[in-house]
Parts: C-alpha cells; sequence; structure tokens
C-alpha cells in the first residue's frame, strides 16, 4: 500500500501505465517495481525452471525475480529489465515474461510438474529414453518451452545508440555517501571527476535512510546539499542511470548510460580511461535460505525499508523480520514507525533471530516498538497461495536446523530477510585484483590491486556511516587509506546459516536460476568439488544475476556440504558485464551500412546502374557480372567472356592494391623484399612480382611497374594491399633502416579501367596523347594523357589477350570511363565483371593468390619458380624456400584438370588417384564458354609429371568424377594473342 | 583495452596499435650461412615468457612506426617502449 505522505516521489504527478495488459498509476519518481507493489501487486514473473510464481525480491540492479518485457512498440521491446530499474514513465508498457498461459496460472507449475525434470545439471544429464530420438522430439522442446527467460526482439531497434571517449583523474564508481563524498574531495584537490551511478538518482543507501542524521542534519538535505555542490562544480561530470559494467586493463572503464532521450538517443557508450578508480559500489544483502523463502511476500529487510522510504511504499502490513543481521533490526523498525505514523497498526509483529543472543540494546528497542523478539528461532515453511500468507516458525537445534515438532504458525503477508551483506566486489575483481577474505567481516573484501585504485564504504567492508565517509574524503584526497576499523561481529557466520539450511526442502540460494540448497548438496554428492564446477553444473549465479544475491550462499552451503572453510572452497570469479548490457549500446552507431564499412570502386554507382550483380571482395563490393535482360549469372559471364576473347572488355580494376616505392635506394629496397630481380628492370618496364614470406610461401603477387629509376608503382592484390603494406613497411623501419626509401598506398589514388581483349588497342588509341601506343610493348608502361586526364598506362594482360590498365586519378575515373565507353561502342566493348575476370585468368593457368595459394604454397608448386632471381644473395623467403622438402618432386603442384563427364567439378574437391588417398584438391572450377567444356585448376602431388593421367575429385552429389590431368594453361598455350 | 606508450606519440589506446609479434627475433644477416635448424628458429621458436615479454607493436593508426615494449604478461603492466633497435629498460 501507498503510504499518505513521505518518499521521493512526485505525487502531483501520476502516471499511467500498464502491466499484463492492466491498467495502474504511479507517480514520477516511482520504479516499475515501486509503483505495481504500491498497487499491490506481488507476482512479477515465474522462475526459470519450476515456473514458481516470483515477487520482489530486491530493490535495485541484484533484483533476480522481477525480469519484465518493456515494450515501446516495434524494434523497441526489450526483454530482462530488471522491474526495480526502470523509472516509471507515463504510457508505460510492461508484461510478465516465462508464464504461460497467465502469470496467475501457470501449466507447468502444475503438480510440480517440472521439478523432477529438472534437477541439478539438467543441462548436462542426457535424456536418453524411451526412444533414440527422444531428445531432439520429446525432451528438447518440452524443456525449450518450460525453461527460459524473455522473448528476444524481432524486429530492428529503431533508436540510436552513443559512443563517447573521456579522460579523467578520477573515477568514482558509485552515488552513495562513499562515492559523493570521494567526488567532492578529489574536485577539490584538482583535475577532472566522473562519478556514475546506476539509478536514477545520487544518494545510494541514503535514499532509504531519511532518519540517518549527518553533522547533525537530516542525511537527506546533506545529500541534496552535496549534489548541488557537485552538479555546480565544472570540473565534474555527473552520470546517473549510468552502470560501469567493465573495468579494464589500465583503469579503463566501460560505462552503460540509459538516455531514453525523446529524440531516439536511447543509451550511450562511455569508454573511460581514469588515473584512478574509486570504487563505492556498496554492498547487496543475502537472503536467507529456508523453506518456500522464494514465495512473493518474502523480500529482503533492506528493500523493504528502500521502498517505505523512498517510495513511500509500505510493502506489507504484517511483516517478520528473519534476521541474522543487526541491519534487519533497523529496516524493521522503519516499517514500525512508518506504519504506526500512517496508522497501519503493529506492523511488525514479530522478529525471528537465527541467533541465540541477538544485542540487547535491539531487543530492546524492538520492546519499546511492542515487538516480539524470538531469539534462536528459524521458519519451518512459509504458507500461501501466490503471496504469502503464514509461516511456522521453530526454535533452532544446536546444529541451526529448525525443531519442526515445536513449530508454531503465525500469520504475515511480509517477510523480511535479513541475512547479512555482500560487499560488491565485483567492479574490483573484474580489474584483476586479489580479494581476501576477512573472517571479521565474513566476506570477501578487496585486497592488491594492479591498478590505481581504491575501494571505499560497503563495498570496501566498511559499514558505519562516520567511518565510511572519513575513508571516502580520504580516498578523494588521494590519502593513503588507514586500516578499516575492526568491523565488530554483528551477524551470524553466512556458513552457519549455510549448514542449518543444507537439509531444508525448497530452500532457493539463487532465485534466478531457480538453485535450491539441496542442487548444491546433489552437485557435491555427485562429486564436483571445485565452487568452479559446483556453479556451471547447477547454473548458480548465471543470467541477470551474475551471483549478487547468490554468490556467497551458493558458495557457503558448498563449503558446508564438502564440511570445509569456506575461503577455501574459493570464488568464482566475477566476469564483465556487471548487469546485463543492451547490444545496441556496445554496437553504438556500428550497425547497417556502417557496421563494417565497405570500400566501393570509382565506377560502383555506375556498376548498380547497369544493374550489375555485385559481390564482396575483401572489404570491397565489386561488380560481379553485368547481366543483360533476362541473362543469369552464368549466361553473363559467358557473353562477357566471349566478348573479352573475340572483342574487346573493361573492367574496373581500381580496388588493385597500389604502393609508390620511392627514394634512392627503392630498387635495392624491393630487390631485397620481392623474389623477383629488380636492377635490371628499366624505367618504362613492369615485371610480375612475387612476395613471399619468410618461410618460402607466397604471400602476394602483382605487376611491379619502373617509372624512373627511383620510383616504382607496385601493385598487390586487392585482398592483399594493407597486409603487403604492413610486410614492406616493417622491413623497411626495422630490418633495412638504412635504405633511403618511403612507402606510400595509393590504392585509393588511382582508378584503373583495364581494357581486355583483341580490340583494346583500337579503343584505346584515339584517347591517347603524348604516348606511341603501338610502340608500347608487353608489359611496358608509360605516363601519358588519356582523354585528357594525366594517366599512367600500363600494357599488361591478366586475361591472355591483348591488354592496357589506364591509371587516372580516382576523380577522374567516371570522365575517362564515358570516354573509353563512347570510343568502344563501335568495337563492341562490353563491361565484365569479377566472375568473368576469374574465369579468363584461369584459362591462361594464372593464379589467385588465397584461391590456388593457402600458405603452403611455394612459387614452383605454381609453375612460377621462373619469376625467383635465382642469382640473388638475399631476399624474403630465400632461405625458407632452401629447407628440406620445399623442394620436393612430390610436392603439390599447379595442374589444369579436364572433366572427363563434362561436369564441372567442385571447388576444393580431394583429388584421389589408384590407392584412394586425397592427393591434393581442386582450387578453381568454371564453365567454360571459349573452350566450350567446364574445366578446373588444381593442386595434385608431383602433377607436372602426371600430365594425361586420370585423377578422381570427390562429389557430393555422387561418386568421385574422373578428370584428365594436364597443363595449367588451356587457352593459347603459345601465348600469341597478347598482340591482339 | 591497453594505453599503449608509442615512443613518439605518447600514451594512446590499444585500437590504435597493431601488435607485431617477438621483439629482438633478429634475422640473420647472412641467412644462407645458417643451419636449416637455426633458420627453423628464427621462423617459429618464441619465448611466450610468464612473466615479462619483450614486444613489437605499430602504432599503425598514428604515426605508423614499429617500436618495442616490455609487458608483464600476467599483468599486462608496460614497463616501457623504446625504438627499434634499443635496449629495453631495465
Ligand atoms: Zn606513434
Amino acid at each position: 500500500m501507498r503510504l499518505p505522505a513521505g518518499g521521493r516521489i512526485d505525487r502531483d504527478r501520476p502516471l499511467h501505465f500498464t502491466f499484463d495488459g492492466r491498467a495502474y498509476t504511479g507517480y514520477a519518481g516511482d520504479t516499475l517495481a515501486s509503483a505495481l507493489l504500491a498497487a499491490g501487486v506481488s507476482i512479477f514473473g515465474r522462475s526459470f525452471k519450476y515456473h514458481r510464481p516470483r515477487g520482489l525480491l530486491a530493490a535495485g540492479a541484484e533484483e533476480p525475480n522481477a525480469l519484465v518485457e518493456i515494450d515501446r512498440g516495434p524494434g523497441r521491446r526489450e526483454p530482462n529489465q530488471r522491474a526495480t530499474m526502470v523509472p516509471l514513465e507515463a504510457g508505460l508498457v510492461a508484461r510478465s515474461q516465462n508464464r504461460w498461459p497467465s502469470l496467475r496460472l501457470d501449466v507447468g507449475a502444475l503438480a510440480g510438474l517440472a521439478a523432477p525434470l529438472l534437477p541439478a545439471g539438467f543441462y548436462y544429464k542426457t535424456f536418453l529414453g524411451p526412444r533414440r530420438d527422444s531428445w531432439h522430439r520429446l525432451w528438447e522442446p518440452l524443456i525449450r518451452r518450460m525453461a527460459g527467460l524473455g522473448r528476444a526482439p524481432d524486429a530492428p531497434d529503431p533508436d540510436r545508440y552513443g559512443n563517447r571517449f573521456a579522460h579523467c583523474e578520477t573515477l568514482v564508481v558509485g552515488g552513495g555517501p562513499a562515492g559523493i563524498v570521494a567526488a567532492l574531495t578529489a574536485a577539490e584537490s584538482g583535475g577532472r571527476v566522473i562519478l556514475c551511478d546506476e539509478q536514477e538518482e545520487l544518494g545510494g543507501s541514503l535514499l532509504a535512510t531519511p532518519e540517518v542524521m549527518i553533522d547533525g542534519q537530516p542525511c537527506w538535505e546533506s545529500l541534496a546539499a552535496a549534489v548541488a555542490e557537485l552538479r555546480a562544480n565544472p570540473q565534474v561530470r555527473v552520470l546517473t542511470r549510468t552502470t560501469a559494467f567493465h573495468y579494464g586493463l589500465q583503469n579503463f572503464v566501460a560505462l552503460a548510460q540509459v538516455l531514453d532521450r525523446a529524440d531516439g538517443l536511447r543509451e550511450r557508450l562511455w569508454q573511460v580511461r581514469a588515473g584512478r578508480v574509486l570504487l563505492a559500489t556498496g554492498a547487496i544483502e543475502r537472503p536467507i535460505p529456508f523453506p518456500g523463502n522464494d514465495r512473493p511476500g518474502v523480500m529482503l529487510a533492506g528493500a523493504a525499508r528502500s521502498y517505505c522510504a523512498r517510495w513511500g511504499v509500505l510493502p506489507g502490513q504484517r511483516a517478520v523480520l528473519l534476521a541474522a543481521h543487526d541491519s534487519g533490526y533497523a529496516a524493521a523498525f522503519a516499517l514500525a514507525d512508518a506504519g504506526a505514523a500512517a496508522g497501519a497498526g503493529a506492523v511488525v509483529p514479530v522478529i525471528l533471530d537465527l541467533r541465540a543472543a541477538p544485542p540487547e540494546a535491539l531487543v530492546a528497542a524492538a520492546a519499546a516498538r511492542g515487538i516480539t523478539v524470538l531469539a534462536g528461532h528459524g521458519v519451518v515453511e512459509t504458507i500461501g497461495a501466490g503471496r504469502i500468507s503464514g509461516l511456522r516458525a521453530a526454535p533452532l537445534r544446536p546444529d541451526g536446523t529448525p525443531d519442526r515438532g515445536r513449530a508454531t504458525a503465525m500469520a504475515c503477508d511480509l517477510l523480511l530477510m535479513a541475512g547479512g551483506w555482500t560487499p560488491n566486489v565485483q567492479l574490483f575483481s573484474q580489474s584483476r585484483g586479489r580479494l581476501r577474505w576477512d573472517a571479521a567481516a565474513d566476506a570477501f573484501l578487496p585486497g592488491g590491486s594492479p591498478e590505481a585504485q581504491a575501494s571505499l564504504g560497503a563495498c570496501n567492508g566498511t559499514t558505519e556511516l562516520g567511518a565510511v565517509l572519513q575513508e571516502a574524503a580520504a580516498a578523494g584526497r588521494g590519502e593513503a587509506q588507514a586500516a578499516a576499523a575492526p568491523a565488530v561481529p554483528t551477524a551470524l557466520p553466512i556458513r552457519a546459516i549455510a549448514a542449518g539450511a543444507v537439509a531444508a526442502r525448497k530452500a532457493f540460494v539463487d532465485f534466478q536460476n531457480d538453485v535450491t540448497t539441496a542442487d548444491l548438496a546433489l552437485a557435491v554428492r555427485e562429486g564436483f568439488r571445485s565452487i568452479e564446477h559446483v556453479k556451471r553444473y547447477t547454473t548458480t549465479g548465471m543470467a541477470t544475476d551474475q551471483g549478487k544475491t547468490s554468490g556467497m550462499m551458493s558458495l557457503a552451503v558448498t563449503a558446508a556440504v564438502l564440511g570445509r572453510d569456506l575461503p577455501e572452497v574459493g570464488l568464482t570469479s566475477f566476469r564483465p558485464p556487471y548487469t546485463p548490457t543492451s547490444f545496441g549500446t556496445l554496437a553504438g552507431r556500428h550497425r547497417g551500412a556502417v557496421f563494417d564499412p565497405g570500400r566501393t570502386a570509382p565506377m560502383h554507382d555506375w556498376a548498380v546502374e547497369q544493374g550489375a550483380l555485385l559481390e564482396p571482395v575483401g572489404q570491397w563490393l565489386r561488380a560481379r557480372a553485368f547481366p543483360r535482360g533476362a541473362e543469369d549469372l552464368q549466361a553473363a559471364v559467358a557473353r562477357e567472356c566471349l566478348a573479352v576473347r573475340q572483342a574487346v572488355g573493361i573492367l574496373d580494376a581500381s580496388t588493385l592494391g597500389k604502393i609508390e616505392v620511392v627514394g634512392p635506394d627503392a630498387a635495392e629496397f624491393l630487390e631485397r623484399c620481392y623474389a623477383n630481380a629488380w636492377h635490371g628492370l628499366a624505367p618504362g618496364r613492369c615485371r610480375y612480382g612475387l612476395l613471399l614470406r619468410e618461410d618460402g610461401f607466397l604471400l602476394d603477387d602483382g605487376v611491379v611497374a619502373r617509372l624512373a629509376p627511383d620510383r616504382f608503382h607496385v601493385t598487390t592484390t586487392t585482398g592483399g594491399a594493407a597486409r603487403v603494406l604492413h610486410l614492406l613497411e616493417d622491413y623497411r623501419q626495422t630490418e633495412f633502416p638504412e635504405l633511403q626509401v618511403w612507402l606510400t598506398s595509393t590504392t585509393e589514388h588511382w582508378g584503373v579501367a583495364a581494357l581486355q581483349g583483341p580490340r583494346a588497342r583500337r579503343v584505346l588509341a584515339p584517347l591517347v596523347e603524348d604516348l606511341d601506343l603501338a610502340a608500347l610493348p608487353h608489359m611496358g608502361v608509360a605516363e601519358c594523357r588519356v582523354a585528357g586526364f594525366p594517366a599512367r598506362l600500363f600494357r599488361v594482360s591478366f586475361s591472355g589477350e591483348l591488354g592496357f590498365e589506364v591509371n587516372v586519378p580516382a576523380n577522374r575515373m567516371p570522365a575517362l570511363w564515358q570516354a573509353l565507353w563512347q570510343a568502344g561502342a563501335p568495337q563492341g566493348l562490353t563491361a565484365y565483371g569479377t566472375e568473368a575476370m576469374h574465369v579468363l585468368r584461369a584459362e591462361k593457368g594464372f593464379i589467385i593468390i588465397g584461391q590456388e595459394t593457402d600458405g603452403t604454397v611455394t612459387p614452383d608448386d605454381v609453375g612460377l619458380g621462373w619469376a625467383i632471381g635465382r642469382k640473388k644473395r638475399d631476399f624474403i623467403g630465400k632461405r625458407g624456400l632452401a629447407r628440406a622438402g620445399m623442394a620436393a618432386p612430390d610436392r603439390r603442384q599447379l595442374v589444369g584438370l579436364a572433366p572427363a563427364d563434362g561436369r564441372r567439378p567442385e571447388e576444393g574437391a580431394q583429388l584421389l588417384a589408384g590407392a584412394r588417398r586425397a592427393e591434393g584438391h581442386v582450387t578453381s572450377a568454371y564453365d567454360s564458354a571459349c573452350l566450350g567444356r567446364p574445366f578446373a585448376l588444381g593442386l595434385l602431388a608431383g602433377g607436372r609429371a602426371r600430365h594425361g593421367e586420370t585423377v578422381f575429385a570427390t562429389r557430393r552429389d555422387g561418386p568421385p568424377q574422373p578428370l584428365t590431368v594436364g597443363s595449367p594453361v588451356a587457352w593459347d598455350p603459345a601465348g600469341e594473342r597478347l598482340d591482339g | 583495452m591497453l594505453l599503449i606508450a608509442c615512443p613518439w606519440c605518447g600514451d594512446r589506446p590499444e585500437l590504435e596499435f597493431r601488435h607485431a609479434g617477438e621483439a629482438h627475433v633478429t634475422r640473420p644477416a647472412d641467412p644462407a650461412a645458417v643451419s636449416d635448424a637455426a633458420w627453423t628458429g628464427f621462423l617459429y621458436e618464441r619465448q611466450n615468457p610468464r612473466g615479462l615479454y619483450r614486444e613489437r607493436w605499430r602504432h599503425l593508426h598514428g604515426c605508423g612506426r614499429f617500436f618495442n615494449a616490455v609487458r608483464h604478461t600476467l599483468t599486462d603492466r608496460f614497463l616501457g617502449s623504446y625504438p627499434p633497435g634499443g635496449e629495453p629498460p631495465a
């Protein structure tokens, strides 16, 4: 029920929203959780495995049960949102999850149908019977229907997500009392400060404790003053609704900020590099395991205190506190006092304390409020249809288990658990900080860290507010931390709580993943000893919980079952993200067209206009073919190939990698890097260059032109340009620093139009100035003008026909292309794409790096041994080629493969010979319009000596297919067509 | 994300860099003179230490230069970086 006054909500601003289709009203300042709680909603969802009804356990980011779907329309449906972290807004549409057909009536929960199917390790236990295919046909669909969290959205997200990099001297994570004071003092000492908090409002634990005084002032007044001071300081950036979810190396911290801005900016990723990080991440209250502790209406004591103070919601009207820690009393008193003030009567009639002797002062304070304290008592079971309506309590036996025989029933609609506090060390642990077990604090606390950082306040085991503020102020000033005052043991150790619950039935440890003390005990009985294994086997601490509420208790229960001390059992490691982070935030602007930005060549738009089929080649998007009318790819490629062989074709070859190698030592540099000899190459001439790795295998190839004694135009494969430049730069900088040579990437500077075919010269000649085209020899290069533009004109052929490659500045390419297109029309000039280019080169036996080669192929293997400068003393890969085995006669060598049955072989097919063992593979296979048959290239053991032999290529669609081995050069073996 | 000190540009985020393998792997001055075993060592054998590691980086999206750095492989702490051919920090 909503209290008549109090809380930090704005009662003048009611907000209407729906949950599972029903209309509700809350107030500005509410969360979805507080508004529904105020409206009397107690069931928020069904549990993961057993479909048990679940209510609110917590009030913050650690909430494991109340996962809901928020629906803002198509593409904006988000599953698994914690209702405690969703600020209420007008028109909010929320739905419960994992219920079928409805939240109140759930088929899966009927008669415990699910429970026997899903014990600990249900993921791993095989479902063998009754039939062989039972898993696929019966069990998997059933489990999939029953177990699981929310539905993934099914439409593209229409919102925007931002990204910012930020630097600061001090990053403070957590805006509670420790974080605020640390940020204020850090700002006073100078430097930029970023303070982030996952909540909508700064204040942390103070938001739940308005009765606490700081320096004689109610703490909410101190808080308001401090927040105003922070916001007024230009050196301080305050980020609320911002979760530090990843703590990486060298104080790199990633923050996810929720904006929900009207302009569509939903969230923003902050990548912060901080001089130092101050962690003020607080502590999370521990639930207590006992039978039926997951029933709606069973809640953490601190959460109930938050709902009461911060949102003015009394979460129950007859509450019982089960305490193992002093802090529960303050929560019970706060509820009792609020209830009394609102005339709700005795809201908290009973406190059950697991301890035999609770502190006398607390017992007296309880008595003063008319609260009965039953020391040494526990809960035998909870009662209720859905929400809790009562419980049975019993005195504890010496072993900590309740004595059922002496149980008494009591009515209640709220049961508070005060199991003590777990310092929130997740981010500290992510930073590779070492955790140490502190027996006095009964917790793992931050130990040494490789980073410039400090933990303050509750996350450091410092719990008393005065000590917290001192510690925070010192840390903010950058002073070495004084050792925390020894904690006064005010609680039953978690190991003892666990020991009393090991034998209990349906005593939940992990509410989100439906793991009970019995599941953990079963895992240990089945032989799991390491906490990492127990965790995975039982799925404890998975999903959004990540051990926040379950981690310590699952460890304590495992330790109790193993009969070992808790620190001996160890702690599972914490990994990012701290809380679930949306893909949108991680992706930012990198989606759609800029997810992996593509590169397009200068004639891309023209190709698209012509109806080209496109294909990705490395990062590039290239025209694969230009179908006309109803042509399919095969028909288009056949027509384009014939056009090149019979008339002339034009290809946008601009994607070829290009590197300008310049300097007095340019030739010497290439001499030391490429396998070929370069000093003898005359200016105006080109050479087909091979680049190897030091191990002797082919890395790249391409035509290298010498434009001047000190200037080379090096081309690389389309996909290899960056790799080649990186390798050449490495040698230039680190192996040959004495050489005077410079490398510049010019890939995107030059547009390249390749004209190939017997009529290429006729098309080109009328457009060329400053050059006698007829005198330009094969493998010649010249600087001239083409269509009026300054050009580098290469006479080269990748098709076996007369060929030219015209390089002009890329922005001149469309104009050049148009000029060639017009001049070529009378000659039958045909645009062709990469597919025809591949067929044409394969007909000539020209290799493609990465297709005929795979990192284990030498130049000689593919018939390119002739290109190597044998007389050279050294080049990259020369020594590698001299290794044993690199010249063995049975190495796999490039061959042509002619199918005897007229079918095109499959690329990648294994080549078999008599012994039916693989002796190679098919590297390329095409239908050839020029040859009038399909053909293939392949690598075959000792292949050059096996021309005429029949081998077999495996096929996926039938038995192996016979192929006749021959020369890889199927078209114009004598090379008579190069002159047109 | 690591923070890496380029000797010429200073501290920059890791995404500006490309790792370039172990440092001080010296290419033999006369490869033809070394044995197959020695050449195999040059090609393939690396220290891969648990501890201090001298490695190469290239400030690819910055000045483009290669340099050496000493990093602890357990903590990822850098002890320093230095130009090629230089001496590592003590
Ligand atoms: Zn640099």
